[in-house]
This record gives structure tokens, C-alpha cells and sequence, in this order.
């Protein structure tokens, strides 16, 4: 390419030597601030390098792991809570509800591991969800609403096989088996119902109460009081894990349907089971 | 020496010259990064418990991948401490080293999932991937109800075999039993001693709550429950984690 570079008249400055249909060029310098800045990034670019693990080999010269980096941060912030910590996991959750200072780093503690841990399940206030996750902020408790309680079933969770302490029971499929009739798992819907005087069928509960001593007394009591020994829930009342309505009610009696809940003691410091212990009593139903 | 390179128009001119020196140049970019690579072993750590999947959990990777789960899920838990006390170990290259494709991400419109397996009960991935509003109200997930369909497992055995030709070790025994152990996984009380021996730490269980039907919602979450789970965290060593 030809080039021919001269001085621009009125600015002084050389052109770049191209021209286009008679357009030229002005060749003007970078702007001062604008390399110096480039220079600068390069030679931020060489210091990381040698610093830092650049290049597959290269360790830098500050022996930076990410890996390790963060075990140390995770031990450090730890270590500013061990004292506590210590403290929390000695304790029982009676003793850490007397203490006030102690009562208040499980309460703040413990609301962010339930939202991280529990809420998925039992809702962010611990309102629970229809279908078989329970409220823990009312007084229905299915296996124990007391602090040791809620701090077995925290511990060793609810048939999921994880632990040999676990809540465990199983109610027979009277319907699926072949335990029960058709009509009779109807009549003892209807019965099931008048627990709660929400039958509309009085013979039909008449009838359904004799299979009911039967059948469903051992667990859940003469009057539907429930058994928190079998985890067996209380059917006198309005709070319903899989439905309130008599369709529902046939459903649980023909192939019942119960609910999993982790272990967590594996998964969580025994310090925080405890404060975990302490919120969840004190969201409502704490008994 | 070079002042015949001064001139750049000769390059510009020379259509063969200009590609040779494009390619050298490009080739040293790549040369440097890929060369020091040749001096290290491997960047998989060793730890113990990764298997390949189940046959059940591999076609729930299917469907995970097939309804774009990957657009809002990561599963890469990074080495920051906020992610490890929210969801646990940071992510090991070993834990997707049978991955086709990996599923590592970095976007997040709902959280990580690479240790979500074991969080939540089956019966909550399964009502809440149906209709999460109804366990999550301020979730913007969409339903996933349709997932109660029959799964198409014809050729369950065509994907093990694909997998296998990148380098994933399943057996000439995983691939002829692998519709009989797909079956067996989502039958609780079924009798699978053989599955288990090919599958170590392989969960049964009636995933969607309905053993009699193995459906996409199956799969999906025998998928979902095994993830993260197959490493277990006590018994490793910090040399196990360091490059070697």
C-alpha cells in the first residue's frame, strides 16, 4: 500500500499515510491516561502470575490453594464461635432456654439453620404444607411437641432409615390389603369424622365405630386422642397432614401415605440440633 | 531482519501467508495452555464411593437435562465459605467425573443441587417438583406434574452403551441387566441383591410414592436424591483433595 505521510495543515498533526477517496486520516496518539493504564494492567497481569497458581505447575509464590483458603476461613469463623458452641452443645435444651445468653445465640442461630435446613419442608415460619409436612407452630404434635422430643426426632428423623433411633411406625393398608371392605373403610370414615362431629351419617358411624375398636384403637385411641408412642396422629381434632375431607380420610385408610423426615445428626453439629431444638419449640407449640 | 514485515500490507496482500501466521499465533495461545497440562497426572482427586449411574438415575439426568432444570440449578458447590455452610462440601472434580455433559453451571435462579440428594424426603421433591408453590409459596419454579407418565426405557441400554464409548465404566453385566435393575431401584420391598452389587449405595424406593408404574417422576427424583450423596466427606483426607 502506498503511503504517503504528511503534516496536516490546521492540526499539525501527521496523518496515518492512508487515504480514501480523497479522506485522510489524522495518525493521533493514544491518549496519555488511557496507556498508561494499559501498561498498567499488563504489569498487574506478570505480579499475579508469579503470585498466584497462573499456569498448571506454577504454585505462585504465595502458596495460595482456593481449597485451603477456605477450610482456613471456615476454622477461623469456628473458631470465634467454639466458646458458644462448646457451651450450646453441652447443654441441654431445658438449660439453654433458662440461659438468656445462651437462649439468644440459639434463637438467632437456629432461625437461619431452619431456613436453610427445615423450611424446604415445613415452611419458612414452620407453618408445614398439606400433603404430609406437618405444622410445627401449632399444639399438634405427631411424636412430641417437648424440648428432648423435638430434639429426638431432629436427631434421628422420621423413616428414613438413617438412624436406629428413628420415629418409625407403619399403619396397615386396610384397603389395598384387603384388611377391610369397601363399605367398612367408608363406615369407618364416617366414624372417623364423628371424632371431630363432622359426621353426616350417624348409622354409618354407628357402624363404622365398632370396626374403628377394632382396628384403629390401639394407635389412635378411644376417642381419636392419637398415641405420640407410634407417632400416631390425633384424629379429634381439625389438623389434617393429607386432607380433611371424607374422600381424603378413605384414601389414608386404604393405602395410607407417611411422611420421611431426614436424620440430621449426621448433617449438623450436635450444638446446632440443640439450638434448632430451642427455635422450633419456641415457634408456637412448644410444650 | 524482519523488515519485510514492516510493511503489513504484504501480509494483507497474501492470502496462504497471513493463514500460516494466524495459525502459528493462534497455536501458541493454545499451546500454552494446554502443554503444562501434559506434566499433571490427572486433576480427578482420588476419593473413594463415585460410581457411575443407576440406570433409573441416569434416565432422570435424562429428563434433568431434556426440561432444562440446568437454566435456574447449578450443581458446583465453589470453595467460598458462605456456599459451603449453606449446602456443604464444595464440589469435587472426581463427584461428575462420569458427567456426559457436566452439569457444573454458574447461573442460579433456584439454588445449587450438587447435594441436594438426601435433603428433603421423596415424597417432598416429588409433590413439590408437581406443584412447588404448594410447599414453596414465594417459588417462582414451574410445575413439573406431567412428570406422571410412563418412562420410556426401550433403550435405556443404547444410552449406557453411548456413555461407555466416552468412558464411563459400566459392565457388560450393568448393560445387559439394565432395564431389570431400572425396574428394581423404583420397587422399595423388591429383591435386587444383584442391583445392588452393580450399584453401590443405590437407594430403593418407590420415588413418586406409586411402585407400580415407573414414571419420568421416578427417574427424576432418584436423580435428584442421589445427588452429592456418593462421596462420603469423613473418610477423606485433605491430601486426597490437593492436586497432586
Amino acid at each position: 500500500m502506498p503511503t504517503k505521510i504528511e503534516k496536516d495543515a490546521l492540526t499539525g498533526t501527521d496523518t496515518t499515510g492512508h487515504e480514501w477517496d480523497g479522506v485522510k486520516e489524522l495518525n493521533n496518539p493514544l491518549p496519555k491516561w488511557w496507556l498508561y493504564t494499559f501498561y498498567a494492567c499488563i504489569a498487574f497481569a506478570v505480579v499475579w502470575m508469579v503470585i498466584y497458581p497462573s499456569i498448571p505447575g506454577w504454585k505462585g509464590t504465595s502458596g495460595w490453594v482456593a481449597r485451603e483458603a477456605v477450610v482456613a476461613e471456615v476454622a477461623a469463623a469456628q473458631a470465634r464461635n467454639a466458646p458458644m458452641m462448646a457451651r450450646l452443645r453441652e447443654a441441654t435444651p431445658a438449660q439453654i432456654q433458662a440461659d438468656p445468653e445462651l437462649r439468644a445465640f440459639a434463637q438467632a442461630g437456629g432461625r437461619v439453620a431452619f431456613a436453610n435446613n427445615c423450611a424446604g419442608c415445613h415452611g419458612a415460619g414452620g407453618q408445614g404444607a398439606l400433603g404430609g409436612f406437618p405444622s410445627l407452630a401449632d399444639d399438634d404434635w405427631i411424636w412430641g411437641g417437648s424440648l428432648e422430643a423435638i430434639q429426638h426426632t431432629i436427631r434421628h428423623g422420621v423413616r428414613a432409615n438413617e438412624s436406629d433411633d428413628q420415629r418409625q411406625s407403619i399403619m396397615p393398608r386396610f384397603g389395598a390389603d384387603g384388611l377391610l371392605t369397601r363399605a367398612q373403610v367408608d363406615d369407618v370414615a364416617e366414624h372417623v369424622l364423628s371424632l371431630a362431629n363432622r359426621a353426616t351419617d350417624p348409622a354409618a358411624a354407628a357402624r363404622g365405630a365398632v370396626i374403628y375398636a377394632e382396628n384403629c384403637v390401639a394407635c389412635h385411641g378411644d376417642r381419636g386422642e392419637g398415641n405420640r408412642e407410634v407417632g400416631a396422629p390425633r384424629l379429634s381434632d381439625q389438623v389434617w397432614l393429607y386432607g380433611a375431607s371424607k374422600r381424603d380420610i378413605v384414601a389414608m385408610i386404604n393405602n395410607p401415605r407417611a411422611g420421611v423426615m431426614p436424620a440430621w445428626q449426621g448433617r449438623l453439629d450436635p450444638a446446632m440440633v440443640n439450638m434448632l431444638t430451642v427455635y422450633v419449640h419456641s415457634l408456637g407449640g412448644g410444650e | 531482519m524482519f523488515a519485510w514485515l514492516r510493511d503489513h500490507g504484504i501480509i494483507e496482500r497474501n492470502v496462504v501467508l497471513m493463514a500460516v501466521l494466524t495459525l502459528i499465533t493462534i497455536s501458541i495461545g493454545g499451546l500454552v495452555q494446554i502443554v503444562p497440562l501434559f506434566a499433571i497426572e490427572t486433576t480427578i482427586e482420588r476419593v473413594a464411593g463415585v460410581r457411575p449411574y443407576t440406570p433409573l438415575e441416569l434416565r432422570g439426568r435424562d429428563i434433568y437435562i431434556r426440561e432444562g432444570c440446568y437454566n435456574c440449578h447449578s450443581q458446583m458447590i465453589r470453595p467460598f465459605r458462605d456456599e459451603l455452610e449453606r449446602y456443604g462440601h464444595y464440589s469435587l472434580a472426581a463427584e461428575s467425573m462420569y458427567d456426559h455433559p457436566f452439569q457444573w453451571g454458574s447461573k442460579r435462579t433456584g439454588p445449587d443441587l450438587a447435594r441436594v440428594g438426601g435433603r428433603y424426603s421423596d415424597d417432598w421433591q416429588a409433590a413439590h417438583l408437581r406443584s412447588p408453590r404448594d410447599l414453596v409459596p414465594a417459588s417462582i419454579m414451574p410445575p413439573y406434574a406431567f412428570l406422571d407418565r410412563p418412562l420410556d426405557v426401550s433403550d435405556i441400554q443404547r444410552r449406557m452403551r453411548a456413555l461407555r464409548a466416552v468412558g464411563v465404566p459400566y459392565s457388560d453385566d450393568m448393560i445387559a441387566n439394565a432395564a431389570a435393575d431400572l425396574r428394581a431401584q423404583a420397587v422399595p420391598d423388591a429383591d435386587a441383591a444383584g442391583f445392588q452389587g452393580r450399584y453401590a449405595r443405590a437407594r430403593q424406593s418407590a420415588f413418586d410414592g406409586n411402585p407400580g408404574v415407573v414414571t419420568e417422576m421416578d427417574a427424576l427424583v432418584a436423580y435428584l436424591q442421589m445427588l452429592g450423596t456418593l462421596v462420603d466427606f469423613r473418610d477423606v483426607t485433605p491430601a486426597q483433595l490437593r492436586q497432586p
